[in-house]
């Protein structure tokens, strides 16, 4: 109980540096919302205007504050570019990364464990190998190349989809579905590829315990041994890494979104920095930061329930 | 990454009603067709949807939009008392007529009957002298705010007059830029309402804009019911999904992007009407030295450069000036500074050279052409020894950098006019003009520019005077002057009526489906 | 537990083949292309793999192979400057944190903690954004992104070590911290450190192809995998070979170092 209150103090106190940091980070960097917004034929005393209407005249520190204390109200301010809230943005655009997030979760969990499990009981060398090879190519591929390709082979190829061609969740929430299962495939490839390999190694070394080995010579079937005792062993490890990846597949949708050009909360991130539109980067840093920190946290949880043999340090 | 790719239009679309000719409009053959029809077919909906490479993000507030994508859009929703019609020249739009005084001090503009606004509010006097005034204190274009402070208007009756102090041949393209919006409505920004044949329905962020066809149009309505804008910050993006037949119009295509069409499109050929050049900071060494402009320009083969980046396509220009300004244009200053290799290595030997130098040209990074421009010109100048390195930056780093603080050796941009007036190519390279971005100091330059100011001088010496400035720009080779860029659209083929403008908008009302 | 003893295996063996491979072209890249990077031929624009042009030729008619030579160049020498920078900087403070521990052991650690947890292609713009695009500055961002990791793990590896009864009997002998340090504990934590340093290098390689793709990587004078996997996304359609060629190379860099720390990895844990 104790460590679990240690932990929640470091949690937040990450939290409050990853607030800072998203909120520094903005300011010194040199893109100017006024510049943006005003153009080349603004005149001086306009923009001075436009600084001052904005808050930007303010020090730092004092809007760091504000900025934070809005931010515990739930409310984010207000766009520079679009002229509204950037919550309702942000509810706008977060249901359909949470959805390709989700997609690319499911992917993962649908194809790793079974794929994981075959390639753990795998029982020739060859075929191992040759698993294990096939994972090494697919962990190499950059993301955005493998969205590329995605895109070649199924839409311009294959023609099973229009890349480009996507459809809002608000007019049909299967016709976007449809579209985000390729970026989704792109997003969990390497992500089953690494699940794969962990759980065949994982596997291998539960088999090789020497209960298992006791057991095998009393006679239990190697199946029945496999799914009974090693695979719910070998599935702790896994179970963090899922958690730890649902956290990296939000970040990595970021890319994807460009590539298959979802309009989501990467795509915004990416236009709201070109344009200096702060009050937008910094509420997105600050909700993709603090779902990193809350999943690995939720991962060390989870890890430390599903296993009572880790303490938490 | 971000594709405004109006990087390069500095200047906002104020026209006047001087000049005529737009960009050539030649049909070309649809591209090869494949079995895959564009999505939107003639019936049963009579809607479009377009493809443009932004978003509206700097304001749908008529007097706070910057972004020349947001105006091609928002020219559908807004008019003036004038607007510019496909000629150049300015048609009657709120007003039923455009009288000016014969000492061109007075313009006299009855209101047109019936003018509704997109809310239902009927148009009235008092609105047109509340659009005036806002414009005058809020608009971001500085030199209209500085047109509108020496106006005075009044109103009587259903009749709006404007007295100026002193005469402004370029008065009428300021108008126009004065969109008549419902007097003390304040939500502009997030639902602008105007009195143009479209009316704006509704947008969502990075996905689309939506516009309505204005069943209370004055004039001759849209034919389309509807126009849906689709948003694609990446122009593969853009490309790929026209290629898939998801849209019926996209403009602002390149070379290379028409010839990978596969999908049975109708391609439109016009031109961007702005000036490429590799600009060069006249002020920073050895650009400062006349010699090394010069041999910079021979060193360049720009018909060679055309050919790599589209084809060919586009028109050679040898001043800051083109073609869509017919009477200033002057074709012959584009052969001044033939491809001649040796020509330029002497030249360079001369200024003290003769080993090269390097030097670093800055590209906005979010303007194809200009940076393919740029790749290209950069691996011509090795030839004479020359190294430059190309460095790419965004478009507001490019606008306070190198725009704003002329921090920079050399950059590949276009410049176009906020006017089709001569003056608005040519008084930004008067010595002391604070847009001189090239820091341009030439006093001959200065004399014959101010000469051409003379309200005395008849038509004919004023554009003398002009030509005059065009020479000698080419003369002291004030910039490496290249091409005004080719511009394509790809049109559903069912849909006719697209209209090239002399200035950066898509006139929607004009588009129809072929009966 | 059966303890396999074998030190080579066949990953180590294909990853090394491979990446020596690799090498060797960067090598040759160096020194020698087909034709000029950087010349451009109007009247060979697109073609397809030929024996002349191997990977075929690009939009401006340059000779896919020879820039493909000259990215891996570009890409393997940033991904090298990369990992050395952020190894050592990474180990040095790891290793003290993880030796001393205390106050500033626990700062950093909670500032490592919140740098990871923004995405990395987000600080990389940031740096990028306050430091300008280009070559060094790619490789300042990448370095600053990678030394958590490297001083994570080292810390871990330090701070397990300095309980061990070799250290504490040196410790008592009077040797002196440097030494106990970089001679004594530093050579045992090798085992983990260097697939960690394989991993590192893809992931240096991974993610300036990103940088470059996003667009604040290379710039475009200088050939870049990254820069020219973004260019050829426009003709994926038309001259399909420009983003497969390039494409196949940047995972061919990979895959050797990968198959190598993995044949690593296998070696030790047997």
């Amino acid at each position: 109980m104790k460590q679990l209150i240690k932990k929640t103090l470091a949690l937040i106190i990450t939290l409050f540096i990853v607030s800072l940091l998203a909120f520094l980070a903005f300011q010194i960097i040199p893109e100017d919302p006024v510049t943006h917004l005003l153009g080349t034929e603004a005149t001086p005393e306009a923009a001075a205007a436009l600084r001052a209407q904005l808050g930007l005249d303010r020090p730092a520190l004092v809007r760091y504050f504000s900025w934070l204390a809005g931010v515990l109200r739930g409310n984010f301010g207000e766009s520079y570019s679009y002229h509204m809230p950037v919550r309702d943005m942000l509810a706008d655009k977060l249901p359909l990364t949470g959805l390709l997030t989700g997609l690319s979760f499911l992917f993962t969990l649908l194809l790793s464990i079974p794929l994981g499990v075959l390639a753990g009981s795998l029982r020739s060398r060859l075929l191992d190998n040759l698993f294990a090879a096939l994972d090494q190519i697919l962990m190499s591929v950059p993301p955005f190349f493998e969205g590329m390709l995605v895109c070649w082979l199924f839409g311009l190829v294959l023609r099973l989809f229009t890349p480009g061609d996507y459809v809002s969740y608000k007019d049909s929430w299967s016709g976007c579905i449809a579209y985000l299962i390729f970026p989704a495939f792109s997003i969990a490839l390497p992500r089953v590829a690494m699940t794969v390999k962990l759980l065949r190694g994982a596997i291998r070394q539960e088999m090789g315990q020497d209960y298992i080995r006791t057991s095998r010579s009393r006679g239990a079937g190697r199946a029945w041994l496999l799914f009974r005792h090693a695979l719910p062993n070998a599935l702790i490890p896994v179970i963090t890494f899922m958690a730890v990846s649902l956290a990296e597949i939000m970040t990595a949708s970021i890319v994807i979104e460009q590539v298959f050009t979802v309009p989501g909360v990467g795509r915004l991130l990416l236009a709201s920095i070109s344009n200096g539109d702060f009050p937008v980067v910094q509420a997105i840093v600050l909700i993709l930061a603090a779902w990193i920190v809350l999943v690995n946290f939720a991962a060390d949880l989870l890890y430390a329930l599903a296993d009572p043999r880790v303490r938490l340090d | 990454m971000k594709h405004r790719s109006l990087a390069i239009f500095l200047a906002a679309a104020i026209l006047t009603c001087s000049l005529c000719a737009c960009g050539g409009t030649t049909p070309e053959t649809p591209a090869s067709s494949d079995e895959i029809v564009p999505s939107s077919p003639a019936a049963p909906a009579n809607e479009i949807t377009v493809g443009i490479a932004q978003d509206l993000d700097d304001s749908l507030d008529p007097y706070q939009m910057t972004a020349a994508g947001t105006r091609e859009v928002m020219f559908n929703v807004f008019e003036g008392l004038v607007k510019p019609d496909s000629d150049g020249n300015f048609v009657c739009a709120v007003a039923s007529d455009a009288r000016i005084s014969d000492d061109g001090l007075t313009y006299t503009f009855p209101l047109r009957e019936g003018v509704v606004f997109h809310n239902g509010a009927p148009c009235t006097a008092d609105d047109v002298l509340y659009s005036f005034e806002t414009c005058a204190a809020t608009s971001v274009t500085s030199a209209l705010v500085t047109a509108l402070s020496a106006a005075h208007v009044s109103a009587e009756g259903n009749t709006v007059t404007v007295t100026l102090d002193a005469p402004n041949p370029d008065f009428l393209s300021y108008v126009a830029s004065v969109y008549i919006v419902p007097k003390d409505y304040a939500g502009q920004a997030a639902q602008p309402v105007g009195t143009g044949p479209f009316k704006y329905v509704s947008r969502s962020v990075q996905e689309n804009v939506i516009l309505e066809k204005n069943g209370d149009y004055y004039g001759t309505p849209a034919s389309l019911d509807r126009v849906t804008y689709r948003i694609f910050e990446d122009n593969n993006a853009l490309f790929t999904a026209l290629n898939g037949g998801a849209l019926d119009l996209v403009a602002h295509l390149t070379v290379d992007q028409v010839n990978n069409l596969t999908n049975g499109y109708t391609v439109l050929e016009g031109t961007m009407n702005l000036v490429q050049a590799l600009y060069l900071n006249n002020a920073v060494a050895p650009f400062d030295d006349q010699l090394v402009r010069q041999a910079l320009c021979y060193a360049v083969d720009v018909p060679a450069m055309m050919e790599l980046t589209a084809a060919g396509h586009g028109v050679r220009v040898g001043s800051s000036m083109y073609p869509a300004f017919g009477k200033y244009f002057d074709a012959s200053l584009a052969d001044a500074y033939p491809h001649d290799v040796e020509k330029a290595k002497e030249l360079l030997a001369q200024a003290g050279y003769a080993d090269g130098f390097s030097f670093t040209i800055i590209a906005p990074s979010n303007y194809a052409p200009h940076v393919d421009a740029a790749t290209v010109l950069a691996e011509q100048l090795k030839e004479v020894g020359v190294t430059a390195e190309v460095q790419l930056v965004d478009w507001n780093t490019w606008v306070s950098d190198v725009y704003g603080n002329r921090n920079f050796e050399a950059t590949v941009c276009g410049f176009d006019a906020s006017s089709l007036t001569a003056s608005a190519m040519l008084a930004r390279w008067v010595s002391d003009n604070g847009k001189n971005m090239i820091n341009y100091n030439n006093p001959a330059y200065d004399e014959a520019y101010a000469k051409a100011q003379d309200p005395s001088l008849s038509e004919a010496e004023q554009t003398e005077q002009y030509m005059e400035c065009l020479r000698l720009l080419s003369e002291t080779a004030a910039n490496v002057y290249t091409q005004d860029l080719a511009d394509f659209v790809a049109i559903n083929p069912a849909l006719e009526g697209f209209t090239f403008y002399p200035l950066y908008v898509i006139d929607m009302s004009l588009l129809h489906f072929a009966a | 537990m059966k303890k396999k003893t074998t030190g080579i295996n066949s990953f180590l063996i294909s990853g090394a083949v491979l990446s020596a491979l690799m090498l060797g072209l960067i090598l040759l890249g160096l020194v020698w292309t087909p034709y000029s990077p950087t010349a451009m031929d109007g009247a060979a624009k697109f073609q397809p793999p030929s024996p002349a042009h191997l990977l075929g030729t690009d939009n401006f008619g340059r000779d896919i192979f020879s820039r493909v030579l000259q990215g891996a160049d570009a890409t393997f020498l940033i991904a090298l400057c990369v990992v050395a920078v952020s190894c050592t900087l990474g180990v040095l403070l790891g290793s003290l944190c993880g030796y001393y521990g205390g106050l500033a052991d626990l700062i950093l650690t909670r500032i490592c903690d919140s740098i990871t947890a923004f995405p990395a292609v987000l600080l990389a713009l940031v740096i990028v954004s306050l430091t300008g695009r280009g070559k060094a500055n790619v490789i300042f961002a990448l370095s600053l992104l990678f030394i958590p990791s490297f001083a994570r793990l080292t810390r871990g590896e330090f701070a397990r070590c300095r309980e061990l009864n070799y250290v504490k009997s040196a410790r008592l002998m009077g040797v002196s911290t440097g030494r106990i340090l970089f001679r004594h504990i530093l050579p045992n934590t090798l085992p983990v450190l260097l697939p960690a340093v394989t991993i590192g290098f893809n992931n240096a390689i991974l993610s300036e192809a990103s940088m470059s793709f996003l667009g604040i990587g290379v710039q475009p004078t200088e050939a870049s995998l990254g820069l020219m996997l973004s260019d050829s996304q426009t003709y994926l359609q038309s001259a399909p070979w420009y983003a497969l060629c390039t494409g196949g190379a940047v995972v061919l860099l990979i895959l050797g170092f990968s198959l190598l720390s993995e044949g690593l990895q296998r070696r030790k844990d047997g």
